[in-house]
């Protein structure tokens, strides 16, 4: 699916003049951001900013937040997923999430690989299609004796490329992933590094971090957040990780990065 | 992947949606449906506590004077008293409450009582009593000619005063209720003191670790879940039969005792609760500055639960309140019409009498049960109340 | 109590610091003291946390004691008090099967309207219902709670049964009905399955929700297919507990069952639960020491036996389910 190159867009989505409140209170505002398709784009920027809130509008789970609500326009395929005909169901299975805390479900590792793509009418070889999910992973070699024992039992890093290979069996365009491995040890968040280099051919991929090294490391284009004076989040730096982490162009994008910032 | 794959919706999508729908309609209506209930209970109780009822008059009002009786003065009424009943009635009556005390109203009743005695031979539920006024009538003239169509609320402010009787026309719930008060105040003396004092034991010094500790709490746990009936059967051999020579067997005492057992396990695990919440830190002042264990929980842990203690504590009354099955084993005797004096008093109370009332085939006898229950309820909502402007008081303070 | 606590504090004030003697009265006031207020006050609180331990005592010994006395009457045995399906004290017949088949029955009833209503409104509650809905909706479900059971068997009696025969037709329904009477017991118990599986389902953490939104599941699917089975063994708990209670509820089975031991299977029919066996026999005006007297407690221990157990079993399944999630 993500052969076809998109004729509308070059970009894989992108936000346009966005800004996202909770009740009264204004989170994020005037966001613009082009994501590049196939590259790996990390946000930063100090705890609060917004971040997880701008990656969070990306497949609508702010939905989930009675609260919350939106301005501007985020374009997928050239069509402002905010729009009322848009089915927010369909957008995610589109775009995937993998969040901070790995959160396998209860049931066994087959079963969280299997559930997404089932509910979804997912009608091709079952088996396949999860053993794929978890060689995609880098997962199969670990679990594939143990695939009827629970998820829980698996470790924090295992568990977390489970949660990627259980995006990934949805076939989504993007995957998101919210500060994935801040709860992770170095040895595993190496391992999901790799992993997102790998998946990068394939995938679009969006990350939060707050580990400049893994920024800097790992992605292609780096975001640069903060806070402006009345606590709304704005994007102050956007392009390449060499040029943002080499040659900044904002005064308060290199103080974070030096770590002169709060 | 095409543009329009964001806004055309493939028919499985649509099939999950649609599911979807289907899913939340049946969980709400589910959820209405405990409305719906409580409704439908309340209207069916209301609806049987007031209406038309068919009455026959022993001596008809007409003939007593040719004014309507409520018209009359008190000096009318007491002069009807003195010509029409029997001499020694009058004067057991005089005896208790001569006549020239009473008020115009109590002699009104008094005349309705003593002389008039109309005697309810048919009654109807209020719905058929507005919607079914012909057909009423209908029936009061073939089947019960020369009888009188009023209209009756079963509650009223006898029925809560009047002592129990044998004919639901003049039945009261004075003594039932002065039984449950008797019962309650037993109860809460014996069961405050107690389930508050293992509160405080199993949330201040009782080491988890240690096993008896363990056995009490689990033992607590699954007391709270023991059929009230069986309660009932504790209190029938242990306070009722066993203890029968302290007790004076199917007494007041008795019940209390049992209705405090029964409601120890709720009460404990109610104040345990309201102990946790105390925080640490105030505990920690506390021997900080040199106080022993009984002076911290004294003075500091108690005062900060208290609010929540006694929240729990009226709603584990309002079980008991409410509590119906121990008491018909532990004897509650429906037929009584002294109300209670002492702890050796026997005694009914009022989920009993709406049991008994309940039971009996006399469309009357639901009448006054539905009455009844509607007293109940009231008391029970107005416990409740109590307790929630508690807890609400107790969480602004926090 | 407060003068206890500043007695040492006077004492020090009192000697002088440069006396030898004074430090070693400084540290005999170190000392461990015996409180002896202290420690009457924690045996009584011991005592009466142990109260609950009596309680239970008492009420095995009773019910053992006179059961016993039950099962040596001559015309009792045990075999045929757990098989015999015929409980007829006159003639001498004592099987409980009867008795317990109602128990079934009304149970049974009750727990198709309240497990299926009780777990579908307690996700509408937990994962459908905005805070106003639910502020309006709980309040509803706790006043049906805290009715007392008598009245629902007035409801039970004078609603429930008439409606029966009015929709069945009287020939079918009987003035008394285990039907009827399940059908109030089910509406009575839904609230308690209800709040104990909104419980359930509330501490199912939203990361779970959030994984299987994220990956395009519907509410239906998430709830249904993520967070009733996180939540199960919690909801399970609480449909066994609401079966106990089903099991010992009595009022509502004393006034609309049906008075009078009746082995069927016909729901419409009378026939008298084990409860309100007891009830009816203690009502009455037996003998102490009679076969019916000793009976109640032979069927209280049964009763008693059978609730402890579910009780037992449904917190054990709850207890699994809080040490998953906390
Ligand atoms: N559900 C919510 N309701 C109200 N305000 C919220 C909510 N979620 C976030 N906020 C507010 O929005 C702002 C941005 O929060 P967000 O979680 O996006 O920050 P963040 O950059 O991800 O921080 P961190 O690095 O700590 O994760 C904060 O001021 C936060 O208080
Ligand atoms: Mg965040």
């Amino acid at each position: 699916m993500t052969e076809t190159p998109f004729p509308n867009n070059a970009y894989a989505i992108e936000l346009r003049n966005v800004d996202i409140f909770y009740g009264n209170f204004r989170a994020v505002k005037d966001i613009n951001l082009q994501i590049e398709p196939r590259k790996i784009t990390a946000i930063i920027g100090p705890s609060g900013c917004g971040k997880s809130t701008v990656i969070r509008c990306f497949n609508r789970m702010n939905d989930l937040v009675p609260s919350a609500h939106l301005n501007g326009e985020i374009l997928f395929h050239g069509k402002n997923i905010y729009d009322p005909d848009v089915d927010p169901v369909q957008v995610r299975r589109l775009i995937g999430m993998v969040f901070q805390k790995p959160n396998p479900f209860p049931k066994s590792i087959y079963e969280n690989i299997a559930w997404g793509a089932r509910v979804n009418g997912y009608r091709g070889n079952m088996d396949d299609l999860v053993e794929q999910s978890l060689r995609q992973a880098a997962l199969w070699d670990e679990v594939k004796d143990t695939l009827k024992k629970s998820a829980l039992a698996l470790s924090g890093g295992q568990q977390q490329r489970l949660c990627i290979a259980r995006t990934l069996a949805v076939r989504p365009e993007i995957i998101l992933m919210d500060e994935p491995c801040s709860a992770l040890d170095p040895i595993a968040t190496l391992k999901i590094e790799d992993l997102m280099r790998e998946l990068s051919t394939q995938y679009t991929i969006i990350i939060v971090t707050h580990n400049m090294q893994q920024a800097a490391r790992a992605s292609d284009f780096t975001a640069f957040f903060t806070m402006d004076t009345d606590r709304a989040g704005i994007m102050v730096e956007y392009g390449p990780t060499s040029q943002i982490f080499t040659r900044p162009k904002d005064k308060r994008t290199e103080d974070y990065i030096t770590g002169r910032f709060g | 992947m095409t543009d329009n794959d964001l806004m055309q919706r493939s028919p499985h999508l649509i099939r999950r949606h649609r599911n979807g729908k289907i899913g939340r309609a049946i969980f709400f209506l589910s959820t209405t449906i405990g409305l719906v209930a409580l409704i439908v209970l309340i209207l069916s109780i209301i609806n049987q506590s007031m209406g038309l009822v068919i009455v026959r008059y022993t001596v008809e009002p007409a003939t007593l004077s040719d004014k309507p009786l409520e018209d009359l003065e008190s000096t009318e009424l007491s002069a009807i008293l003195t010509q029409r009943l029997k001499p020694s009635r009058l004067r057991t009556i005089e005896r208790d409450t001569p006549l020239a005390t009473l008020s115009r109203t109590q002699l009104y009743n008094l005349v309705m009582e003593e002389i008039v005695v109309p005697k309810v031979q048919k009654s109807f539920h209020l719905d058929e009593s507005l919607f079914q006024r012909a057909k009423i009538e209908q029936i009061a003239s073939e089947e019960y000619p020369g009888a009188h169509i009023t209209f009756r609320s079963w509650i009223n402010w006898n029925f809560i005063v009047g002592s129990l009787s044998k004919s639901p026309e003049i039945a009261g719930i004075r003594t039932a209720l002065m039984g449950s008060l008797w019962i309650i105040l037993i109860t809460i003396v014996v069961a405050f003191p107690i389930g508050v004092g293992a509160a405080i034991y199993l949330e201040e010094y009782a080491s988890s670790s240690s096993r008896i500790n363990r056995i009490i709490q689990t033992n607590i746990d699954n007391l709270a879940g023991v059929p009230s009936i069986v309660y009932g059967i504790l209190g029938l051999a242990i306070f009722v039969r066993s203890l029968g020579d302290l007790t004076q067997g199917r007494t007041v005492i008795s019940a209390g005792l049992t209705m405090a057992l029964l409601i120890l396990p709720i009460l404990i695990i109610n104040a345990q609760e309201a102990i946790r919440a105390v925080p640490n830190s105030l505990r920690q002042a506390s021997y900080g500055l040199g106080a022993t264990q009984w002076q911290t929980i004294w003075h500091h842990v108690l005062p900060y639960a208290l609010p929540g203690i006694l929240t729990g504590t009226i709603l584990s009354i309002s079980r008991a309140f409410g509590e119906t099955a121990p008491l018909i084993l532990v004897g509650a005797s429906s037929f009584i019409n002294k109300d209670p004096s002492s702890l050796f008093s026997r005694f009914t109370v009022l989920p009993i009498q709406i049991y008994n009332w309940t039971s009996r085939p006399q469309d009357t006898f639901r009448n006054i049960a539905a009455a009844a229950i509607i007293i109940l309820i009231l008391t029970l909502l107005t416990l409740n109340a109590v307790a929630i402007l508690l807890r609400n008081r107790f969480s602004k303070r926090v | 109590m407060e003068q206890e606590m500043f007695r040492p504090t006077q004492q020090t004030q009192a000697i002088s610091p440069f006396d030898v003697h004074a430090s070693s009265a400084l540290i005999a006031n170190l000392r461990k003291r015996p409180r002896w207020g202290e420690r009457f006050i924690q045996g009584f609180l011991f005592f009466c946390g142990a109260v609950s331990i009596l309680t239970t005592l008492g009420i095995v010994f009773e019910l053992g004691k006179e059961s016993l006395l039950f099962f040596q009457t001559p015309e009792v045995n045990l075999i045929e008090f757990l098989t015999g399906t015929k409980w007829q004290p006159t003639i001498g017949e004592f099987g409980v099967l009867p008795l317990v088949n109602a128990t079934l029955m009304t149970t049974l009833v009750a727990m198709l309207v309240a497990l299926p209503l009780g777990l579908a409104a307690a996700i509408y509650l937990s994962e459908y219902a905005s805070p106003k809905a639910r502020g309006f909706l709980k309040p509803i479900l706790e006043i049906l709670a805290g009715i007392p059971t008598v009245v629902y068997g007035y409801f039970a009696l004078t609603f429930m049964t008439p409606l029966l025969r009015t929709i069945l037709g009287s020939e079918t329904v009987q003035i008394y009905n285990t039907f009827s009477a399940g059908l109030v017991m089910g509406i009575m118990i839904l609230p308690l399955v209800c709040s104990m599986s909104e419980d359930a389902l509330n501490a199912v953490p939203r990361a779970l929700r959030e994984a299987a939104y994220g990956m395009g599941a519907t509410k239906l699917e998430t709830a249904l297919q993520v967070v009733v089975p996180a939540a199960l063994s919690g909801i399970i708990a609480a449909f066994i507990l609401a079966i106990s209670r089903a099991v010992g509820e009595t009022m509502i089975v004393a006034l609309a069952a049906g008075s009078g031991p009746n082995f069927t299977f016909n729901p419409f029919k009378a026939a008298e639960t084990m409860t309100g066996y007891i009830a009816r026999i203690s009502g009455g005006d037996v003998g102490y020491d009679t076969p019916d007297y000793n009976s109640i407690f032979a069927i209280g221990l049964l009763l008693f036996t059978i609730t402890l157990a579910l009780n037992i079993l449904s917190r054990k399944l709850s207890a699994r389910f809080r040490e998953v999630y906390e």
